[in-house]
């Protein structure tokens, strides 16, 4: 039994928002990390979604390469957390907002 | 010899650039040699560039030295080439011989003052500007002298800029005489226009032949030039600026404001007496303002108390007496005026400088008195001066070169009995004025003492020029005097004779009588008035006609009312200006974008993904729906 393409795009674009609601509203920021994570993968659900309602394997070699990308912004973003402690001694998102107009 | 023309022009400004730029590192000594050195020097040369001009070169033929093509755009091309006549040549004489003598002078009067090097510095600019001028070959070259000149002495007035009065006094030299150059730069486009070349040789012949006498392009180009003339010439009613400019140091009045600069009027119209002749009516002009200035200047020169405000006064009226000769084409009279007027009234300067500085800076003749024995050397010199200011007849300089003028203003064809009078009239102020300020500063008793003895580097200067103030003026006698013409046959190479109409020996006799009981009354009455009379320290200004005369009949008051009040009051009433606040409410508009924008800047990284995330929602309906 196939599941319809609608029920995997829309479960695809829930987490997309769910991801998004978490980067806007938690100001830790490995919580925004994780949401970004959330987001990476409702992105890349969608793509297996549209590539097997169509039958090819485009959608998953999109999926890889979001995945190699994901683990490449993980490990810079954990390097930018480290170095946010380190000089504010807090996760807060919004203390660092030194860079305002 | 005149091959090495330019090295005289290119002295002084060499002098000029090294004390400009290493000044501050020399000592005192050194900027003195070099300073000084340049204009003696460029003196030197000009002696033997004149024995070469007069030994090889009887018939006078103008020598033209061109050195480089300065501009050439579509035929306009003026070039750096001096052009050395009868004419430039005596002022030439005059620039670098009184020049290198008031030099020399200059580095004792100056030798404490701050700013040694920066005053020869201004000063050899001075000279170099000054020579431009009168050598220049064309209106250009010309011009940029004569805008040189004025910014020197800009310079020179505000020298000791610490007092804001003397900044105030250069402002209005370098304003007052403005509004004469424009006139005068105007006048020159017109000659361009209508010649399409700017050299002067060029124009002058050609314009007999292409503008009609008494046509109105004529008239209204010699009536624009005069505007410059009189600017720079102190006349009136543009002569407000040099009784100011007199808070210069004392050698900078004697070089610029008495015997050089000033005179360039008389130079320009001198020069450009072709176009004056096509238009009768400027040149009547031209006498009239002479005649007026020398009654308005010399009636102020008579109640000044300070001695170089006399001296200023009596300036403005001898060069009344230059445009007097000028506008009845007696143009080697108003040469040989302006020559002799340089010696004495230069030598007049210096010598009032001597007792100015020996007092402790003071101006006040009534605060003087009985210097003849203390100061010698000065008193005599200073005597030969007055002498020959006042044209006490026979053995003075002043006399001859004097006389002519007056002779002339009634003899020549464009003479009149009026002008006549006028001089006599003149004449008798001018011997009051003189004698008065000879007897309130070295006669009586003694108001001040001396507090040191000038040098020779101060002495020798008023030697020179007392020994010029009277031999000078045997180079040319009357008809019926010895008729010696060694100075108007040389100025007529270059241009034209004189026209007489009266004539006879009697009537020149009678005038010549006239004019000498004329200034011998007014040495008289000087006498009866002010010799060994017990003055008050200042003699008060009582009445309102003493208090007009001594205001210089209130032309200031005049022009601060009808010029400088208005302007004052506009300027303060728009002081926000009215079109400038549309450019400034677009600039606060700009500003409050700004404000706006930067906002929303605000560092939260939260904020900048929330935007991200509407922009792209927008951009996702745009894209779908539209």
């Amino acid at each position: 039994m196939t599941i319809p393409m609608e029920y995997g795009l829309l479960l695809a674009a829930i987490l997309f928002c769910i991801g998004l609601a978490g980067v806007l509203v938690r100001r830790d920021v490995i919580f925004m990390l994780m949401s970004v994570e959330v987001m990476l993968n409702a992105a890349g659900l969608a793509f297996i979604v549209g590539g097997a309602a169509r039958g090819s394997a485009d959608g998953q070699v999109m999926f890889i390469f979001i995945l190699a990308m994901a683990a490449a912004e993980v490990s810079v973003g954990l390097a930018l957390i480290i170095q946010l402690y380190q000089k504010f001694k807090t996760l807060d998102a919004d203390s660092a907002s030194q860079l305002n107009g | 010899m005149s091959e090495l023309l330019w090295l005289i022009v290119a002295l002084p400004f060499a002098g000029s650039l090294v004390l400009a730029l290493a000044g501050k590192s020399l000592p005192r000594l050194a900027a003195a040699m070099i300073g000084v050195g340049s204009v003696t020097l460029s003196a030197i040369l000009m002696l033997f560039v004149c024995l070469d001009f007069l030994h090889a070169n009887p018939a006078g033929t103008p020598v033209h030295q061109m050195l480089w093509q300065w501009i050439n755009v579509s035929g306009f091309s003026p070039a750096i080439a001096f052009h050395l006549d009868s004419v430039s040549l005596t002022f030439v004489f005059v620039i670098t011989f009184i020049g290198a003598l008031i030099h020399l002078y200059s580095a004792a009067f100056m030798w404490k003052e701050d700013g040694f090097a920066r005053f020869f510095s201004y000063m050899n600019l001075f000279i170099g500007f000054m020579l431009l001028l009168v050598l220049a070959d064309n209106f250009l070259l010309l011009y940029m002298g004569w805008e040189g000149v004025g910014l020197c002495s800009y310079l020179l007035i505000g020298f000791w800029y610490k007092d804001p009065g003397n900044g105030y006094a250069a402002r209005k030299a370098f304003t007052v005489t403005r509004v004469g150059d424009t006139a005068m730069v105007i006048g020159l486009f017109i000659l361009f226009t209508n010649y399409h070349t700017l050299n002067i040789q060029d124009i002058l012949q050609a314009a007999p032949h292409t503008w009609a006498p008494g046509s109105t392009i004529a008239i209204i180009t010699a009536y624009l030039l005069l505007g410059g003339a009189i600017g720079k010439s102190a006349q009136v009613p543009l002569q407000t600026w040099l009784p100011d400019a007199m808070a210069a140091p004392s050698p900078v009045s004697a070089l610029i404001h008495a015997a050089t600069m000033v005179t360039a009027g008389v130079y320009l119209i001198a020069r450009t007496h072709v176009l004056f002749e096509l238009a009768p009516i400027v040149q009547t002009t031209v006498a009239i303002i002479g005649a007026v200035t020398l009654i308005v200047a010399g009636m102020s020169a008579l109640y000044q108390h300070d001695i170089k405000k006399v001296l200023a006064y009596s300036t403005i009226s001898q060069i009344g007496y230059m445009f007097v000769a000028l506008g009845v084409g007696a143009w080697s009279a108003a040469l040989f005026h302006f020559m002799i007027h340089a010696f004495f009234k230069s030598l007049l300067f210096l010598g009032a400088g001597s007792v100015i500085a020996v007092l402790n800076n003071e101006h006040n003749m009534f605060k003087m008195g009985g210097l003849w024995k203390k100061m010698p050397v000065v008193f005599w010199t200073f005597l030969i001066g007055a002498c020959a200011l006042s044209a006490l007849p026979l053995i003075t300089a002043g006399f001859y070169s004097k006389d002519e003028i007056i002779w002339q203003a009634y003899a020549s064809d464009k003479g009149s009995i009026v002008l006549w009078l006028t001089g006599l009239a003149g004449a008798f102020i001018t011997a009051l004025y003189t004698f008065r300020m000879v007897f309130l500063t070295f006669f009586g008793n003694a108001k001040a003492e001396p507090t040191y003895r000038p040098g020779v580097a101060m002495t020798l200067p008023l030697v020179v020029l007392a020994f010029l103030s009277f031999a000078g003026g045997f180079i040319q006698l009357p008809d019926n005097m010895g008729h010696v013409t060694l100075f108007s046959q040389f100025i007529q190479h270059t241009l034209p004779t004189t026209v007489t109409t009266a004539s006879g020996h009697a009537a020149e006799w009678i005038a010549q009588v006239i004019a000498a009981i004329v200034s011998i009354a007014g040495l008289a009455l000087a006498y009866r008035i002010y010799y060994n009379k017990p003055f008050p320290a200042a003699e008060p200004v009582r009445n309102p006609i003493q208090r007009f005369f001594f205001q210089g009949w209130d032309f200031d008051l005049v022009y601060d009312k009808v010029i400088v009040q208005p302007i004052v009051f506009f300027s303060r009433i728009d002081k926000n200006d009215i079109i400038d606040q549309f450019y400034t409410g677009l600039a606060s508009i700009a500003g409050l974008f700004n404000k706006g924008l930067a906002a929303t800047q605000n560092g939260k990284l939260r904020w900048y993904a929330m935007a991200l995330g509407i922009g792209a929602v927008i951009t996702l309906t745009i894209l779908l729906y539209a």
